[in-house]
């Protein structure tokens, strides 16, 4: 069961290799995670993953392979990894997501369709399972990670921020659904921050270490924000960026 | 089915529930035999997560009523149900009061004797379960009668149990005679915290009840300024017009949540310096009431709310005499980490009784109240908990919401004792809370 201080016991990463799930996954096992199951693509990675769960204080991890490409798998994966867990599960984070390329992307059919899926269809499936499993629990949190490239969508990356706008706005009503059911959702929203995902790609203002997204989250957490921003100031220069008119928002964003 | 919202009086983590109100043995053993998990819940005074069950069945004690009738020795059998409040207003006319009494009396005796409670006379006459004679007892395997003879280990086992060897039905306990409702009341302001700790030292044998306010807002010098108060039982020869008559119900509720945040360093060291200078240097014999010597709080419904919506946690340990200098570093860490608190309450404890999962043990004890919200609070209370470990101490599961299983297991180390009985009474596991389930004390 989660405490007083929103640190869970149970947890369940969907994306559980991503760099983002990693750092907050190694947090919560330093506070009072104790069973923690991984679900992503690569065996490896996720096995490097529930070694480090291990070595910061978590007491028994699993992993669950899937391919997020094909949503058709969403309900039984999430139903594998509760089942890892055996118990009641805490927390569930949704950190799949694939970046892609937009500039082939977005000529290419069956690859918009793949950035679509990972980062929309595939999650939204799996969030449908996790939702009526927590709300029969009658606790749980649901965290997910979106992005600030979903508040406006941008030109050169229109496909990977449409499918995060697609989503963070579902979490938003899926949200306020949970109401009087005893589960949450709260949504995370990092600016650009140095992954593997983005590596090799300029720096942008803003851009933080995967820590500091984590030490955000955990703090989002306790507070029970809805929205977590990280780093927390750029609520309010999406709060400009959003209203800029077109042409200023193209010179900005699409420099 | 519909949900209710539970959380203890720290506001903290909700449980949704399936809430039912049994009103007889019969009842209670027909819901435990229909649900995959259940806990009793009394008045919901415990802090944290031992009153409820995500997603399953929670029996509100409250229609397990009934006050007997109080026998020329004191002893009295009364529904689990039944509040301190509603006991002492038919038998403090009488002449008796509850043996022992925690600081409010909204507490249900199920409640009670669940956290084998402990009130200002502990130094002298233990805790709750020290004075009960016989419990009903429902669990899924059946009504049982417990007493320290009859089943003892079920019923040491349930005494401080959490609620996890089954629903207690009706408790008979034996009352304390008092000659009016008054109480004399000796008090001394303390400069720090280590004079009123060689006060109480000195001076607690000498009263029935004591317990001190410690500042954990100063710094310095005055680092853990205190007031003490003690206090005896006022006899008809004490005052000139002696009566009976039980506390008055609360006048003040707080009518909403206050904003998160209004109880920041500030405003709590304010608040504490006003209590503080309130307090008369030394005076003896100040004539109370029994309500306001033992429930100064329950003149305010609802003070919890003024923690705002993020709530609140308590933190109570103690630690033997040896080990009084973890008194001391608790209070020097918390001052020194800014983290704000309210006056802290400091009480020596006598000798243990035989519950299992019982708080006390001899020495002292010291409870905080403290406002989620700091960054740092998670991580020091943290190293408290290692403190506590360290000395052979222990944290008080009726006020906890925070801590590990891993602690809770060193902390109390008859833990085994109490999961081999309660395995026995509920080899299904049925018998769960959130607190169960947090420190892993459902059994497997
Ligand atoms: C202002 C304040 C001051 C306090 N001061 C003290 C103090 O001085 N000393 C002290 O020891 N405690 C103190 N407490 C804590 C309080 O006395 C305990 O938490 C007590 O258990 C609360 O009783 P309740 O009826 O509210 O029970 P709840 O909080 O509803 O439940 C507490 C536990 O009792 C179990 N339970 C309830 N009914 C039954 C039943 N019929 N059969 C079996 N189990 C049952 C529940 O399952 C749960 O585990 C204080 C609390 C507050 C809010």
């Amino acid at each position: 069961m989660e405490n007083a201080f929103a640190q869970p016991q149970n947890v369940v990463v969907l994306g559980g290799s991503s760099d983002i799930a990693r750092a907050i996954t190694k947090k919560l096992c330093a506070a009072r995670a104790h069973t923690v199951v991984l679900a992503g693509r690569n065996q490896n990675l996720l096995d490097e993953a529930a070694r480090e769960a291990l070595d910061y204080g978590a007491s028994r991890t699993d992993t669950v392979v899937f391919d997020a490409e094909d949503p058709a798998n969403a309900r039984d994966t999430v139903a594998r990894a509760f089942a890892q867990v055996g118990a009641h599960v805490d927390l569930v984070i949704v950190a799949v997501g694939l970046l892609g390329d937009q500039t082939r992307d977005q000529s290419d059919v069956a690859a918009a369709t793949r950035v679509m899926n990972v980062n929309f269809t595939w999650p939204v499936a799996a969030l449908t399972e996790v939702r009526n499993r927590l709300v029969a629990q009658g606790s749980g949190r649901i965290l997910v990670i979106s992005s600030v490239g979903a508040v406006r969508v941008r030109a050169s990356a229109y496909l990977y921020g449409g499918a995060k706008a697609g989503l963070d706005r579902l979490c938003q009503g899926l949200a306020d659904s949970l109401i009087g059911t005893g589960v949450s959702l709260q949504l995370v929203r990092p600016g650009a921050v140095r992954t593997r995902m983005t590596h090799g790609l300029a720096e942008v203002p803003f851009t933080t270490g995967v820590n500091e997204v984590a030490d955000t989250v955990i703090a989002g957490l306790e507070k029970g924000e809805r929205i977590i921003w990280s780093p927390p100031v750029l609520k309010y220069v999406y709060a400009v960026l959003r209203h800029l008119p077109g042409p200023l928002w193209r010179k900005v964003m699409d420099r | 089915m519909t949900r209710q919202r539970l959380t203890g009086w720290g506001r903290t983590t909700p449980a949704f529930a399936d809430v039912q109100r049994p009103a007889s043995e019969d009842a209670v053993a027909r819901e435990m035999a229909l649900a995959n998990g259940v806990i009793a819940r009394g008045l919901g005074r415990s802090y944290g997560d031992a009153a409820q069950l995500s997603g399953g069945v929670v029996l509100d004690n409250r229609s397990l009523g009934g006050i007997g009738a109080v026998a020329a020795d004191g002893v009295v059998s009364v529904g689990a149900g039944v509040s301190i409040d509603e006991l002492l207003a038919v038998t403090i006319p009488l002449g008796w009061f509850v043996p022992v009494t925690p600081g409010t009396r909204q507490v249900t005796l199920g409640g009670a004797i669940a956290a084998d409670v402990h009130g200002k006379n502990h130094h002298r006459d233990g805790s709750l379960g020290d004075h009960v004679l016989e419990m009903r007892l429902v669990t899924p395997q059946g009504h049982v009668t417990v007493s320290p003879t009859l089943d003892p280990d079920l019923f040491w086992a349930t005494i401080g149990g959490m609620g996890l060897t089954g629903v207690v039905t009706t408790v008979t306990l034996r009352l304390h005679k008092i000659e009016t409702d008054r109480v004399l009341v000796d008090t001394t302001r303390h400069a720090n915290l280590d004079e009123v700790m060689a006060a109480m030292v000195a001076g607690d044998d000498g009263y029935r009840y004591s317990v001190a306010w410690v500042d954990c807002m100063t710094r310095g010098a005055r680092m853990g300024r205190a007031i003490l108060t003690r206090g005896e039982h006022a006899t008809r020869r004490d005052l000139d017009d002696a009566t009976l008559v039980p506390p008055a119900p609360r006048r003040l509720r707080v009518p909403f949540n206050a904003p998160s945040g209004l109880l920041n360093p500030l405003s709590i060291r304010a608040f504490n310096e006003l209590w503080f200078r309130r307090a008369p240097r030394q005076r003896e014999g100040d004539v109370q009431s029994l309500g306001s010597f033992f429930h100064p709080l329950d003149g305010v419904g609802d003070w919890n709310r003024l923690y705002g919506r993020r709530g609140f946690v308590q933190y109570q340990f103690a630690v033997a005499d040896a080990q009084a200098d973890v008194v001391v570093r608790a209070v020097e860490r918390l001052s020194s980490s800014r983290v704000p608190s309210f006056l802290a309450v400091l009480k020596r404890f006598g000798p243990a009784n035989h519950g299992l999962l019982s708080f006390p043990i001899s020495g002292w004890t010291l409870a905080l109240d403290l406002p989620i919200g700091p960054g740092a609070l998670p991580g020091v209370l943290d190293d408290l908990d290692e403190m506590v470990i360290e000395a052979g101490g222990r944290v008080y599961l009726a006020k906890d919401s925070r801590l590990s299983p891993e602690s809770v297991r060193v902390m109390y180390p008859r833990l085994p004792d109490f999961l081999e009985i309660k395995n026995r009474v509920d080899p299904r596991h049925q018998l769960a809370s959130d607190l169960a389930r947090r420190l892993h004390l459902v059994g497997e």
